[in-house]
């Protein structure tokens, strides 16, 4: 037998039972839109890749990471003694940001290409709630590592919800594990991170893949008054994942560059005797929300500022989800204009809010 | 002649074609190889640290045991040579032994029975001699290996033989 006949036996022999072909007819039958706007289609798989790349990493420091007590002494020592334990950790910070980074960039081409219309509403609040879930990730990995910036971080971080009434120290207190930020919040945080977010992320990033391939590739308005035959479109396979992979590709080398050029630092231990460092603030992607709590709390000072605050916050976010339901159809011209003036508003705020929450901090 | 010549052009041309296409490949694959590499290595090397350490922890060629030399009779100390366990028995008559405490089976950390003078293995039984370390009964194949031990007054000090 050559080499070609085994080959060509055992492929069958594995399609007679796994249905190769079907699976091959159907990606070659699979077809992505072209045209000017293709390019923010790729921005859902670079999402996805570094998701891959935030499990891979987030297992190797699992290897070595100790909850609890002895937090940062192993953090220290994957930093430190462990061979390239620094690029691991770096990276797996450095990939975390560019993860939240492309989701939002994916959940903006979404909102302007009103990629959200029928029949795609639960695309868009399947990715919203992937995006809430990625940000608790963000926030319960940012104290694992218990340094003082982390520390006072999560500090402030849970002492937003204590502003509600009556209920707000309760909340405060369940997820902190006490009254202060302790090992004990560590170690409940490290469960979150590892085992409950990952529990819920899963499942609704398959929902959230199953529905992308269900409708296919949402096209702009520009393309929609086209005629159908005039539409230009690439096959699935190869074409679409060949550039699908090399943006991937391009995505790991900005990330080893970035991990490897500016490795991700490790404070002083967290001391709850010492005061609060200078210049201590969230992560980029919570700077909006903070700045606007700071401003409010500044307007309207007092408990009231910080409870119109968080409404005001809230109000804005359950419009952003519900969009979908709003602004449903091209007909109706004024709801569309609309929810893109919405939009324009929201990006103009986060990055007002970020930029100013940046310069005061300096 | 012409003819010949057109074919061998043809020839010609086509064997460089093939030949380039075949460096661009061979080319592209080391590449992709190396990038591997150069992602597999640190994640390798990441892995095998704690392996590293043990490896520069057995490098240790003797253990200074502070105030052993009170241990009583009959009477065994556990302590650690480099990474692995072992046993310094100060035996009835006054003697000084000690032996690595992994069994030469299967691993398993051994102990000492003074009531019936051995050391034991509850792992799979394997029985070894407390004075010599030698594989007396059961499945361990080899003795226990030995360390040579000096009693001085400030403890005692277990060297490689």
């Amino acid at each position: 037998m050559t080499t070609k006949t085994i080959t060509s036996s055992l492929y069958e022999w594995v399609d007679e039972r796994l249905g190769l072909t079907e699976i091959a007819a159907f990606a070659r039958k699979k077809r992505v839109p072209v045209h000017d706007q293709s390019f923010w289609y790729y921005w859902g798989g670079i999402s996805l890749f570094l998701f891959l790349v935030q499990c891979f990493t987030g297992v190797l420091l699992l290897v070595y990471y100790r909850p609890g007590a002895d937090a940062f002494e192993s953090v220290r020592q994957i930093n430190f003694t462990m061979h390239f334990g620094w690029l691991v950790r770096s990276a797996h910070s450095w990939s975390a940001n560019l993860f939240i980074f492309a989701i939002f960039v994916h959940m903006f081409s979404v909102f302007f290409m009103k990629a959200y219309r029928k029949p795609r509403e639960f695309g868009w609040l399947s990715g919203m709630a992937l995006l809430g879930v990625a940000t608790v990730f963000g926030f319960s990995g940012y104290l694992l590592p218990m340094d003082e910036l982390s520390y006072f971080a999560t500090k402030v971080g849970l002492q937003i919800p204590t502003a509600l009434p009556f209920v707000g120290t309760a909340i405060a207190n369940m997820l902190r594990g006490g009254p202060d930020v302790s090992e004990f919040t560590v170690q409940r945080f490290f469960a979150l991170h590892v085992v409950v977010l990952p529990a819920i992320f899963l499942p609704l990033l398959g929902f959230h893949l199953w529905l992308v391939q269900k409708h296919g590739n949402a096209i702009p308005e520009s393309e929609e008054d086209k005629p159908v035959f005039a539409r230009k479109s690439v096959p699935f396979f190869p074409n679409f994942l060949v550039k699908d992979l090399a943006l991937w590709l391009v995505s790991l080398n900005i990330l080893a560059v970035l991990a490897h050029v500016f490795p991700w630092p490790l404070g002083n231990p967290a001391d709850s005797l010492k005061p609060a460092p200078l210049g201590i603030h969230p992560e980029w992607y919570f700077m909006s929300p903070f700045e606007m709590l700071k401003l409010l709390g500044n307007w309207m000072p007092g408990e009231f500022g910080e409870i119109a605050g968080i409404l005001i916050f809230t109000l804005g976010l359950c419009i952003w989800i519900l969009i979908p339901f709003y602004d449903t159809s091209r007909k109706l011209g004024q709801r569309a204009r609309n929810a893109h003036y919405f939009g324009l508003l929201a990006v103009g705020l986060l990055l007002v809010t970020t930029v100013i929450g940046y310069w005061t901090i300096r | 002649m012409a003819m010949d010549s057109v074919k061998n052009g043809a020839v010609i041309e086509k064997a460089e074609d093939t030949v380039t296409r075949r460096i661009f490949l061979a080319a592209a694959g080391a590449a992709g190889l190396c990038y591997v590499g150069a992602l597999a290595y640190p994640i390798y090397r990441y892995l095998a640290s704690p392996e590293e350490m043990a490896a520069s922890a057995s490098a240790v060629t003797e253990v200074m045991l502070k105030d052993a030399q009170k241990l009583p009779k009959e009477s065994v100390l556990m302590f650690k040579f480099g990474p692995s366990p072992a046993l310094l028995i100060h035996h009835e008559d006054g003697t000084w032994v000690s032996f690595s405490a992994v069994c030469t089976h299967l691993g398993c950390t051994v102990q000492f029975e003074p009531e019936q003078k051995r050391i034991h293995c509850a792992c799979h039984g394997g029985v070894y001699d407390a004075n010599t370390g030698a594989n007396v009964s059961g499945p361990p194949p080899k003795p226990l290996k030995r360390y040579k031990v000096a009693v001085t007054e400030a403890g005692v000090q277990v060297s490689r033989a």
